[in-house]
């Protein structure tokens, strides 16, 4: 074959190739067409990242964080993040920690009033409790080493932890007032920060497509009835009406049950904006040709619904769903930072926050801000990525 | 117009009573009340307790009774003698106990309002007009992040930060001085409208509450802006030689403005959200830490009362936006109807 025959042979190739490309675009199905859209939206798609990088790290977050919820210890308490080193006296050995911990001072009488009139000097009180670092041994860091038990998804046994030490404590994050491990509680708080959201946003889906359905499809009396209870809810303001429920929750129940009640009580008021979303698209699909030809034909009213009105606006659905998580999760950490949400044994990013509710402990221990962080993170990463689905559900941009 | 607000007003009615009744179902959830707690915790310290009086309280609110019965001798107490129920904690009627607090509360609710629009929609309209500009991406960035950090953090922040400048940490509403003469009645709280120092202190409040309504403000602005900017009315007035100036504000501004004068109550419950919490956070002299301790407290009358008037007050707001509405929108004043 000559040379010129395999250019016109590539060509042709590519050519079919571009092809058949566009003619996948024009097959593609509408949520085909929106997957492609949101994937060249830089930012939704790197939200979408980290989003999913969170998600797995709840997942598995009783073998990635060192310790559980309850392990503690007396002389840890509010130790600032603990140092990584690699390099021990000129070589490398691998990460590695000092073992430090709350301790008194020996030294003599003398040593003690020598210190405390330079600690006086620098405007501060000196004590001889204070943190001692051994910087003579190295503690290495171990992979999948075994500590506390727990259950994997809920359903195997295990006690291997992604990493850890031993003969010392290592806090990635510091620890608090307790001596427990703030890493490891933001990631095992994040299994309930990160899937009440989503549970109370599944629940207020249900409620609003139900109740949005019948009150569009049926109008009239029904929907009168329907809007003025959505108007009633809508007019108080979401947070008093959230602490007033949840001051209903009795002390003690057992933290299944909280979550699932507290879950209830988000998405009680969740609903009323996607009911109102539902109801408006059905008000303009009703009068459709193809809903009144599946009327001719005989389908039934729960069909018609379902079948041939819903498929027309999912996307429009699951942008507001997507838009209405951040004010959720941002609910969520409202209520357990005053108190009012979840509580103790169980843990969330509100929990964890409860600490930095003063000024002083702030001052003093500034990595209780650490799950504020995440808390941000979230809530931006969820509004990017809605907003990257709005657009891509508009065929018109 | 005066048929259309009187129209208006009349369906409000309705919505304040199904909305005090989802109040009273709601305060009255949690199991027993604050009166039976309240005396068996008496007897157990071995006070005596005035049984004839706790008897009289139980009868005039009807403690004993189903609730709704109880929510029936509440409303009759409101409409007939203005009435809001006793307050057990403070051991005074509920209304003197939330008219100290009120005018504040309200006082911040409209300062904060006006903060959220006089900064809202002209940086919306600045991004809408320079779409992708400098300016846009940053006023865009500073939007999202107003929006995701909760209000509690951004207080916590903001009191940190003074901590760290000035030394003390920014904590309740008013300057020690002030806070002397209000207690020994010397001041009211509106001598307060006229200080300059009292506004200086009130501006971390209303930055506070307000900074993620107006991230909201903005974005839906510049949206709504830039909707109307890709009009085919825009291109018809461009191509007449209408001047660049007068197509924003006398045409695309008129029509982007609607959403935003509709979502008046929307913003004014994002205020009464932030408030709550921010005050209970900062000790703010507002209704919020009132309701908080109310709540906690089973002070049901007290916790009522509050949401109710904060329910009214948004309602009030409703009324307003609808009444604006129909004055910058013909449409609306003639079908009677808000366009959807």
């Amino acid at each position: 074959m000559s040379n010129p025959d395999k250019k016109a042979l590539r060509a042709a190739k590519k050519a079919e190739k571009a092809r058949i490309k566009e003619e996948k675009y024009y097959l593609a199905s509408q949520w085909q067409l929106m997957a492609r859209k949101l994937g060249k939206h830089q930012l939704a798609r790197l939200s979408l990242v980290i989003l999913g990088f969170l998600y797995i790290v709840a997942l598995f977050g009783d073998f990635l964080a060192p310790y559980n919820l309850t392990e503690y210890d007396a002389n840890s308490k509010d130790l600032p993040p603990t140092a990584i080193h690699f390099m021990y006296e000129g070589e490398y050995i691998g990460p590695y920690v000092f073992k430090s911990e709350w301790g008194t001072l020996k030294m003599s009488v003398a040593e003690m009033s020598k210190a405390k009139k330079e600690a006086e000097a620098r405007g501060e009180t000196f004590s001889t409790r204070q943190i001692i670092t051994d910087e003579t041994t190295p503690l290495k860091l171990h992979w999948f080493v075994h500590g506390s038990s727990y259950k994997i998804l809920g359903l195997f046994e295990s006690d291997l932890h992604l990493f850890g030490i031993e003969g010392g404590k290592i806090f990635l994050f510091g620890s608090d007032n307790l001596g427990r491990d703030l890493f490891s509680r933001i990631i095992l708080g994040s299994q309930v920060s990160l899937t009440i959201p989503f549970a109370g946003t599944l629940i207020s889906f249900v409620l609003g497509l139900l109740i949005g359905s019948v009150s569009g499809y049926f109008g009239g009396t029904v929907d009168n009835v329907i809007q003025r209870i959505i108007e009633v809810l809508n007019s108080l303001p979401s947070l008093p009406l959230w602490m007033a429920l949840s001051a209903a929750i009795p002390a003690g129940i057992p933290p299944v049950q909280m979550y699932l009640l507290i879950t209830v009580i988000l998405s009680l008021i969740g609903w009323t904006g996607l009911a109102r979303v539902v109801r408006g698209k059905f008000m303009s699909l009703k009068n459709e040709d193809y809903v009144l030809a599946a009327r001719l034909a005989g389908v039934s009213d729960m069909k018609i619904i379902m079948k041939h009105m819903v498929p027309g606006f999912m996307s429009y659905l699951i942008v507001s769903l997507t838009l209405g998580i951040p004010s959720m999760i941002i609910g969520e950490t409202s209520m357990s930072f005053l108190g009012l949400g979840i509580q103790a044994p169980a843990t969330s990013w509100g929990v964890l926050l409860k600490e930095a509710q003063n000024v002083t402990n702030i001052v003093s221990h500034p990595w209780c801000l650490i799950p504020l962080f995440f808390v941000v993170l979230t809530v931006l990463a969820f509004n990017f990525l809605g907003d990257g689905m709005r657009d891509a559900a508009d065929p018109y941009k | 117009m005066g048929s259309y607000i009187w129209k208006r007003v009349l369906t409000f009615i309705p919505i304040l009573l199904i909305m005090s009744l989802v109040i009273f179902f709601i305060i009255q959830l949690p199991p027993g009340d604050y009166l039976t707690s309240y005396v068996a915790g008496l007897k157990a310290e071995g006070q005596i307790v005035d049984e004839s009086e706790m008897d009289s309280l139980k009868e005039r609110y009807g403690l004993d009774q189903p609730w709704f019965v109880q929510y029936f001798k509440w409303m009759w107490g409101i409409l007939t003698r203005f009435d809001f129920g006793y307050s057990f904690d403070y051991e005074k009627p509920v209304w003197p106990v939330i008219a100290e607090v009120l005018p504040m509360t309200i006082v911040v609710s409209i300062a904060t309002m006006l903060f959220n629009y006089l900064f809202g929609i002209p940086i919306g309209i600045y991004s809408a007009v320079h779409q992708y500009s400098v300016g846009d991406y940053c006023f865009t960035l500073v939007g999202f992040l107003g929006m995701a950090v909760p209000n509690f953090l951004f207080a916590i922040l903001l009191m940190y930060g003074t901590y760290i400048w000035t030394g003390t940490a920014f904590i309740g509403l008013y300057s020690n001085e002030i806070l002397l003469g209000l207690q020994q009645g010397t001041l009211q709280w509106y001598d307060l409208l006229l200080r300059g120092d009292f506004w200086g202190r009130m501006a971390i409040p209303i930055i506070v509450i307000g900074t993620s309504g107006t991230c909201g403000t903005l974005r839906s602005m510049r949206a709504q802006m830039l909707d109307e900017l890709g009009r085919n009315y825009v291109l018809c007035a461009r191509a007449k030689g209408v001047s660049e100036r007068r197509i924003i504000y006398k045409y695309c501004l008129r029509a982007a403005l609607n959403p935003t004068v509709s979502g008046l109550s929307g913003v004014l419950s994002h205020i009464f959200n932030g408030s709550t919490i921010s005050a209970i956070v900062m000790n703010l002299q507002l209704v919020g830490p009132r309701l908080y301790s109310a709540l906690k407290a089973q002070d049901m009358y007290l916790a009522g009362t509050i949401l109710l008037v904060m329910g009214f007050l948004i309602v009030l707001g409703t009324l307003l936006s609808d009444i604006m509405l129909a004055w910058l929108d013909p449409r609306i004043r003639f079908s009677g109807r808000r366009a959807e």
